[in-house]
Formats: structure tokens, C-alpha cells, sequence
């Protein structure tokens, strides 16, 4: 790992301003951040840590119900605290990684991070959840922009994320059993004026939202409304765990595990 | 350089260290601590998990200035204060949990972590909870018997696989 300059400030807005900064990157948990260093695939001249800020740590819920997630709460906080009031979210976090990874990786590093297999995305898509940075609001629909790549700005910092709370969800996650990320996830939720169905670890483009199972789900939803549905193949990542033709098949499978799970 | 002061085992340590300076850098090459194992520095094997604040992290994963008056324990805190093997050390030994003892350490300190959380796990959970740690001698079947009975329950009817 190259050497760089190393900031870890109390406030949000002391952090906006030390990414200001010349090759200025945010740095979560590092989970995901310090292999990638080590492996010289990115070599930022300072990394801003957002793990000691207060304002971005914790579970809570609005006035509105939703559950606020602060951007720098690690994945095992989120599986205990949010179990009350979002268990679908709560058992998301609780399978991510292994135990040690989850006491150090935040949701913020996760979304911005945007790993086509991450299990992050699929729950904030799959709820229509938003993201709050410190200058804007981002609608889940409007927030991730393919395989590592989503609308942040440069230096922009996902302070809080807020999921409004579904009648009935459950995400199922096949296992890659290497590296412990989703070869395929599948969140489902179910809202009062619609089913959301978002797909994690398939797509060479990222999460995606699948619209054919939820049009289906929204009229009817159980495990046999989507019996006869699928997605094409051919814009699947194949790769020695999954061939695009087996990773398309577990998404009809894990959706349905899904919705059977949720209801 | 910076200088960074954390509590190691109950005693306050501090050293000058780079950035890019990890955790279990500071703990091996800079507090002469090498009871903290680096195994495939990739965070996937679990060698050099140590407590933070008392959750299991890996070492190998995060950065030393990140902890700047934490509070970290490793496996050279886990003896009992006469220097005789802690319980769940003294498992280990008594059911043949180790055999080259490289991924021990980490073993032993995801083994505390989990039994402060659920002090009497199920066989399920205590492989469940062992996922990020990886041993290639054992097997795994005499870590999680030793980890059932340093929990205090009895492991007289788990056969040997």
C-alpha cells in the first residue's frame, strides 16, 4: 500500500472540507477500501475517515416511520438496532461479510462503493430508500449508475440513509461461499401502492430493479404470481462461480424464496 | 509520521506510525506483540482478529491512527494474570483445537467475541459465527467442540469426526 496523508474528523462538515483535498478519498470501514489499497488499485494522496463522527453513526426512526441509518454505522450495529423495526434489513446486514467484517463496515461505504454483489443495494432499491449526502437528497432510482459507479460527487459524503418501512419484505441471498458476497441477492418488498424487487450480484450493470416480477407481485403477491417469469440471460455476469444462464435462473429462484420468506 | 496512543491489553501504548500503518503492523513490528497472526492479509482468513472496543475486527483491515484512544485487546490479553492458559485458551488445548496454531490466535479471540454475545451457542452457531476464520489443519470439528466446552457445556457426547 502507497502512503498517503490520513484525516479523521468529528463533523460532517469538516469532512466535506478535507475531501476538497487533491486525490482526497472517504474512507468507511476499510473493508472493502484497504485490500483495494493493498492491491495498488487505488492510491488516494489522503483518506478522510468518517468513523469518528457522531452525527452519522446510529439507527433511528423519522417522524414520517422510515428507519435513518447514519452513513458511517457498521453492518452489525444495523442488524441489532434496526431488528425492531425493519427485521428484512436487519437480517441483511447480519449476513454481510462474516462477524469481524461487520463490526467495521459502514452502509455508507457500501453504497458508495456500488460492488455489483454488495447486498446493500438491493435494499436500498428494492425499498425506494434515500440517500442523504451532505448537500442533497438521491432517490435510490436515481442513485446507482452501474458496476461501481453511481451519482455521488466527487467528495460527496452519504451521511444518512432512510428506508421507508415495507408492509412485508425479505431479501435471500445465494452465497457465493468464497468471499461471502451475493452471487445472487434478491430483495422483495411490498408497499401499500406496489411490490419493489431489486437484484444484486446478476447484472453486469449493477442492482437493477426486476419490473416484470413486480408488476406481476403488485397484483398478486405470492411465489406462483411470478412462476413463469424470467430475465434474459445476456447481460448476466458469467464468471467461473455462475455462468449469465445460472445467475438469470437464481433470480427467478431467489425471488420467489423471497416472496414466499415474506409472506 | 503520527504519533497514535491506544490501550493494548489494559496498558497504554503509543508509538509513531505512517497512514497506511495497520493495526496489526503497529501491534507485531511496533510493540514487539506476535501473538497477532497475519495470514493471507486479503481479510478473508480471520488470523489476526483482535478485539476493538470489544467487537472482533481484523487487524489486517484496518488502520492504526483509526484507533487513536481505542481500546484493543489481542491474545496475548487473554492469559489468565498468573500467565496459566485463559479458558478459552485452555479448551483449545485440552480438545485438540490447534494443530500448526497459525490461525489459533484468531480463532480463539472470534471464539470470545462470540461467547460474550451468546455465552452458550449452539454447535450451528458457533460455525456460523466462525465464518471468517479459517483453519487448514483441523477440520474445524475439535475448534467448535472446544469453543462448546469452554462455554461450559458438555461435549462428552460430540464423537470425534
Amino acid at each position: 500500500m502507497y502512503n498517503f496523508d490520513f484525516a479523521r474528523p468529528g463533523s460532517i462538515d469538516e469532512a466535506a472540507t478535507a475531501l476538497q483535498g487533491e486525490e482526497a478519498q472517504a474512507l468507511g470501514g476499510g473493508q472493502t477500501l484497504i485490500p483495494t489499497m493493498k492491491q495498488r488499485l487505488a492510491a488516494p494522496a489522503t483518506l478522510v475517515s468518517l468513523t469518528g463522527i457522531p452525527e452519522m453513526q446510529g439507527v433511528c426512526l423519522d417522524d414520517d416511520g422510515r428507519v435513518c441509518i447514519g452513513g458511517a454505522t457498521p453492518h452489525a450495529v444495523v442488524e441489532a438496532e434496526a431488528a425492531a423495526h425493519f427485521p428484512a434489513l436487519a437480517a441483511l446486514a447480519g449476513r454481510i461479510g462474516d462477524p469481524a467484517v461487520r463490526n467495521r463496515g459502514t452502509i455508507g461505504g457500501s453504497l458508495a462503493n456500488n460492488d455489483p454483489s454488495a447486498c446493500y443495494p438491493a435494499a436500498v432499491l428494492g425499498t425506494g430508500a434515500t440517500i442523504k449526502t451532505n448537500t442533497r437528497d438521491i432517490a435510490a432510482d436515481d442513485f446507482f449508475e452501474g458496476m461501481f459507479t453511481t451519482a455521488l460527487h466527487e467528495g460527496e459524503i452519504i451521511t444518512e440513509v432512510r428506508f421507508p418501512v415495507p408492509e412485508a419484505a425479505n431479501y435471500q441471498k445465494f452465497v457465493q461461499p468464497a468471499s461471502r458476497f451475493a452471487l445472487v441477492g434478491v430483495f422483495v418488498a411490498k408497499y401499500a401502492d406496489g411490490v419493489r424487487v431489486a437484484v444484486t450480484g446478476a447484472s453486469e450493470d449493477g442492482v437493477f430493479r426486476w419490473s416484470e416480477a413486480e408488476a406481476a407481485l403488485s397484483a398478486d403477491f405470492s411465489a406462483d404470481a411470478i412462476a413463469d417469469l424470467s430475465v434474459p440471460a445476456d447481460d448476466m455476469i458469467s464468471d467461473l462461480h455462475g455462468s449469465g444462464a445460472y445467475r438469470a435462473h437464481l433470480v427467478g429462484v431467489m425471488t420467489r424464496r423471497a416472496v414466499s420468506a415474506a409472506t | 509520521m503520527t504519533q497514535v496512543t491506544m490501550t493494548v491489553n489494559g496498558e497504554a501504548v503509543s508509538g509513531d506510525v505512517e497512514g497506511r500503518t495497520l493495526l496489526v503492523e503497529f501491534l507485531r513490528e511496533g510493540q514487539g506483540m506476535t501473538g497477532t497472526h497475519v495470514g493471507c492479509d486479503t481479510s478473508q482468513c480471520g488470523a489476526c482478529v483482535v478485539h476493538v472496543d470489544g467487537k472482533a475486527v481484523k487487524a489486517c483491515a484496518v488502520l492504526a491512527l483509526e484507533l487513536e484512544g481505542a481500546e484493543v485487546t489481542t491474545i496475548e490479553g487473554m492469559a489468565n494474570a498468573d500467565g496459566s492458559l485463559g479458558t478459552i485458551q485452555q479448551a483449545f488445548q485440552d480438545h485438540h483445537g490447534l494443530q500448526c496454531g497459525f490461525c489459533t490466535p484468531g480463532m480463539v479471540m472470534s471464539a470470545a467475541a462470540l461467547l460474550k454475545d451468546n455465552p452458550s451457542p449452539s454447535e450451528a452457531e458457533i460455525r456460523e459465527y466462525l465464518e471468517g476464520n479459517i483453519c487448514r489443519c483441523t477440520g474445524y470439528h475439535n475448534i467448535v467442540k472446544a469453543i462448546m466446552a469452554a462455554s461450559g457445556q458438555d461435549v462428552s457426547a460430540i464423537a470425534a469426526e
